[in-house]
C-alpha cells in the first residue's frame, strides 16, 4: 500500500498541478503576439494540394487558398 | 523474397487455425478458427498466384493512396446499412417481444442482437468511416501520400476481419459481457495489432508530411487512435482459460473492473465518437462550405480542453454504486466542466459558415453536416445534464439514456459521417457532382424526422419510467411493479421502432444514391484518362 499512498499523493499534487499548467499554457500559447497571422495559414490548410501530394517542386500546389476575408 | 515469408507465415497460420478447430473447447472458437483458416488459406492462394509478379509493384508518389479511401467509403456504407437493420429488428423485437423467435433462441433473441446493433453501428460503421476519412483528410493536409505502402491495406482488411469475428461471436455467446467490449481475448488481441498498424499509417504519414504544421483535425484523429489503444488494452486485460477456448477470466475484479470499464466506455464516447468525429468535422465542414474554420485558435484551445477533461468523466456511469463518492463526484464535475469545449468545439464548427449562410439553402450536404453539430451541441449538453447525481438517479437505467446515445450517435456521428461520404464520393471517383441532390434531401429529412420521433419517444418513456418506479403509496410501499412500465412504455417502443426505420430508409436512399454516382454521374473532365493504379 505505501506504493498507493506515494501515486496517490503525487497524483492529487504535482501531477494535478503540472497538468493544469500545460492546459494553461497552452491556451497563453495560443493567444501569443503573432499567433493570428500563422493560424490564418494554417487554417487554410485543407484548400491546398487536394489532388496530389506535394514533391519536391512546388508546383503542385493547386487549389488557392481562401482568406475568406477575415 | 518477402512473398515467400508471407507465404509461411499464412500457412503456420492455417496450421494453428486448423489445430484450434480441432481442439475447440466452444462453438464460437471452432467457427472462428474457420473463419481465420478460410482468410489464412485464401491469402496464401493470392499471394502464391502473384509470388514472382511482385517486381512492378511500385505504387506512384505522386499520387495519394485512394484505392484504401474508396474501399473504407464502401465498408462504411455496408455496415451503416446493416447496424442500422440490427437496430431497426431490436427495437421491433423489444415492442413486440413474439419477434424473439422461438427457432432462434439462442443466437437472434435481444440479448444477442443487441451487442450486435452496437458494435455494427459503433466499431463497423463509425470505425470504418473513422479510418477511411482519417486517411484522406491525413493525405491531403499533410501534401503526402499515405506512409506504408500496403500497410494502410493490412489496416482495412484486418479491421474488416475483426468485424466479422465480433459479429458471429456475439451471436454465438462468445462475450466477455463488457459493454462495448465485448469481444473475448482473441479479437481483442487481434485489433490490438490491426491499431497499431493503423497508429503507425497515420503517425508514419504525419512525419513525412510537406506542411510545416501539422491540420487540427489530425490532431483529433491522432488523440482517437492513441487513446483507443490504451483504453483498449487497459479494459481487456484478461487471462484466458485455454488457448483453444474463447473463455477468459478479468485481472480486474469489483468496483475496480467496473471503474475500468466505464473509463473505457465513456472515453470510448468521447475519443472515438467525439474526437475522431470532430476531425471528420473539421476538415469536411471548412470544405464543403469552402471556408476555413471560423477560429482556428479555438480549435486548438478546443481540443487540449477536450483531451484533458473528458478521460475523467467516466465514473458518472457508477453514480449510487459501490463506487466511493469521492470518484462518482470527480466524474460529475469534469462531465460539467465539459460543456465548454464542447460547446466551443460547436461554435466553431457553426460560425465556419458565417458569411456563407445561403449554402444551408441550396446544399443540403452542408444541411446534413450542421444538423450533426447541432446535435453534437444538444447531447453534449444533455449528457453532461445526465451526469448530475440527482438527474442521474432519475435517468439511470432508463431509456433516457437509449435517446440520449442515439441523439449523439444517429445526430451528430451518423449525420457528419453522411456529410462526409457526400463529399467524399465524388471526389474518390472523379465525378462532377452526386447523382441527385434531392435524395440527399430525402435521406436528410428521413433521418432527421426518424432522430426526433426515435429522441422523442425515449424522453417520454425513459422520464415515465423513471417516475414509475419510485412512486410510492401513503404507506411507503411502490406502486409499480417492474411488468407495469413494461406495458406502459408499449406505445413509445412502436415510435421508436418507426423512428429507426425512417433512418435506416434514409441510409437506404443514401446508398442507392452514391451507387448511382458512381454508375451515371457525369465523370469530371480529363481526370478519368489519369490512369488509376491497380492497388
Amino acid at each position: 500500500m505505501e506504493q498507493y499512498t506515494f501515486l496517490r499523493q503525487l497524483a492529487d499534487s504535482w501531477a494535478l498541478l503540472a497538468l493544469f499548467a500545460f492546459l494553461i499554457g497552452v491556451f497563453l500559447w495560443v493567444l501569443r503576439p503573432g499567433a493570428t497571422k500563422q493560424y490564418r495559414d494554417t487554417a487554410n490548410i485543407p484548400f491546398r494540394n487536394s489532388d496530389r501530394p506535394l514533391v519536391a517542386k512546388d508546383d503542385a500546389l493547386t487549389a488557392t487558398p481562401k482568406e475568406a476575408g477575415k | 523474397m518477402s512473398n515467400y515469408l508471407k507465404l509461411i507465415t499464412f500457412g503456420l497460420i492455417a496450421l494453428f487455425a486448423m489445430m484450434a478447430i480441432n481442439f475447440a473447447r466452444d462453438i464460437g472458437f471452432m467457427v472462428h478458427g474457420i473463419i481465420v483458416l478460410l482468410v489464412a488459406a485464401g491469402m496464401f492462394m493470392y499471394t502464391l498466384r502473384q509470388t514472382e509478379a511482385s517486381a512492378f509493384a511500385g505504387a506512384n508518389p505522386n499520387e495519394y493512396a485512394d484505392g484504401v479511401v474508396r474501399a473504407g467509403v464502401i465498408a462504411t456504407a455496408f455496415w451503416g446499412v446493416v447496424g442500422f437493420l440490427v437496430g431497426v429488428v431490436i427495437a421491433f423485437q423489444l415492442a413486440f417481444p413474439a419477434l424473439n423467435f422461438d427457432f432462434l433462441q439462442g443466437y437472434g433473441n435481444f440479448g444477442r442482437l443487441r451487442p450486435l446493433h452496437t458494435s455494427a453501428v459503433i466499431f463497423a460503421f463509425g470505425g470504418n468511416a473513422l479510418i477511411a476519412t482519417s486517411f484522406y483528410v491525413v493525405q491531403r493536409t499533410s501534401a503526402a501520400r499515405l506512409w506504408g505502402g500496403n500497410l494502410s491495406w493490412f489496416v482495412f482488411w484486418g479491421y474488416q476481419l475483426f468485424i466479422v469475428l465480433a459479429a458471429t461471436g456475439y451471436v454465438l455467446g462468445v462475450t466477455q459481457s463488457k459493454e462495448y467490449a465485448e469481444p473475448e481475448w482473441h479479437v481483442d488481441l487481434w485489433l490490438t495489432v490491426v491499431w497499431l498498424a493503423y497508429l503507425a499509417v497515420f503517425l508514419g504519414t504525419l512525419i513525412k508530411r510537406k506542411e510545416p504544421h501539422i491540420y487540427v483535425a489530425n490532431w483529433f484523429y491522432l488523440a482517437f487512435i492513441v487513446t483507443v489503444a490504451m483504453l483498449h488494452v487497459v479494459n481487456n486485460i484478461s487471462i484466458p482459460v485455454s488457448i483453444w477456448g474463447s473463455k477468459s477470466v478479468q485481472v480486474f475484479s469489483g468496483v475496480q473492473d467496473a471503474m475500468v470499464q466505464w473509463w473505457y466506455g465513456h472515453n470510448a464516447v468521447g475519443f472515438f465518437l467525439t474526437a475522431g468525429f470532430l476531425g471528420m468535422m473539421y476538415y469536411f465542414i471548412p470544405k464543403q462550405a469552402e471556408r476555413p474554420v471560423y477560429s482556428y485558435k479555438l480549435s486548438i484551445i478546443h481540443f487540449w480542453s477536450l483531451i484533458f477533461l473528458y478521460i475523467w468523466a467516466g465514473p458518472h456511469h457508477l453514480h449510487y454504486t459501490a463506487l466511493p463518492d469521492w470518484a462518482s463526484t470527480l466524474g460529475m464535475v469534469f462531465s460539467i466542466v465539459l460543456w465548454m469545449p464542447s460547446w466551443g468545439g460547436m461554435i466553431n464548427g457553426l460560425m465556419t459558415l458565417s458569411g456563407a449562410w445561403d449554402k444551408l439553402r441550396t446544399d443540403p450536404v452542408i444541411r446534413m453536416m450542421v444538423i450533426s453539430v447541432g446535435f453534437y451541441g444538444m447531447s453534449t449538453f444533455e449528457g453532461p445534464m445526465m451526469s448530475i447525481r440527482a438527474v442521474n438517479s432519475l435517468s439511470h437505467y432508463t431509456d433516457w439514456t437509449i435517446g440520449h446515445v442515439h441523439s449523439g450517435a444517429l445526430g451528430w456521428n451518423g449525420m457528419i459521417t453522411f456529410g462526409a461520404l457526400y463529399y467524399l464520393v465524388p471526389v474518390l471517383w472523379k465525378r462532377e457532382r452526386l447523382y441527385s441532390l434531392s435524395l440527399v434531401s430525402w435521406h436528410f429529412w428521413l433521418a432527421t424526422i426518424g432522430i426526433v420521433l426515435y429522441a422523442a419517444s425515449m424522453w417520454v418513456t425513459g422520464i415515465m419510467e423513471g417516475l414509475m418506479w419510485r412512486e410510492v403509496d401513503a404507506n411507503g410501499f411502490l406502486v409499480n411493479s417492474f411488468a407495469d412500465t413494461v406495458a406502459a412504455k408499449f406505445p413509445m417502443y412502436v415510435v421508436r421502432g418507426l423512428g429507426g426505420a425512417m433512418f435506416l430508409a434514409g441510409a437506404i436512399v443514401m446508398c442507392y444514391n452514391l451507387w448511382m454516382t458512381v454508375r451515371r454521374a457525369p465523370a469530371k473532365e480529363a481526370s478519368l484518362s489519369v490512369a488509376v493504379p491497380a492497388e
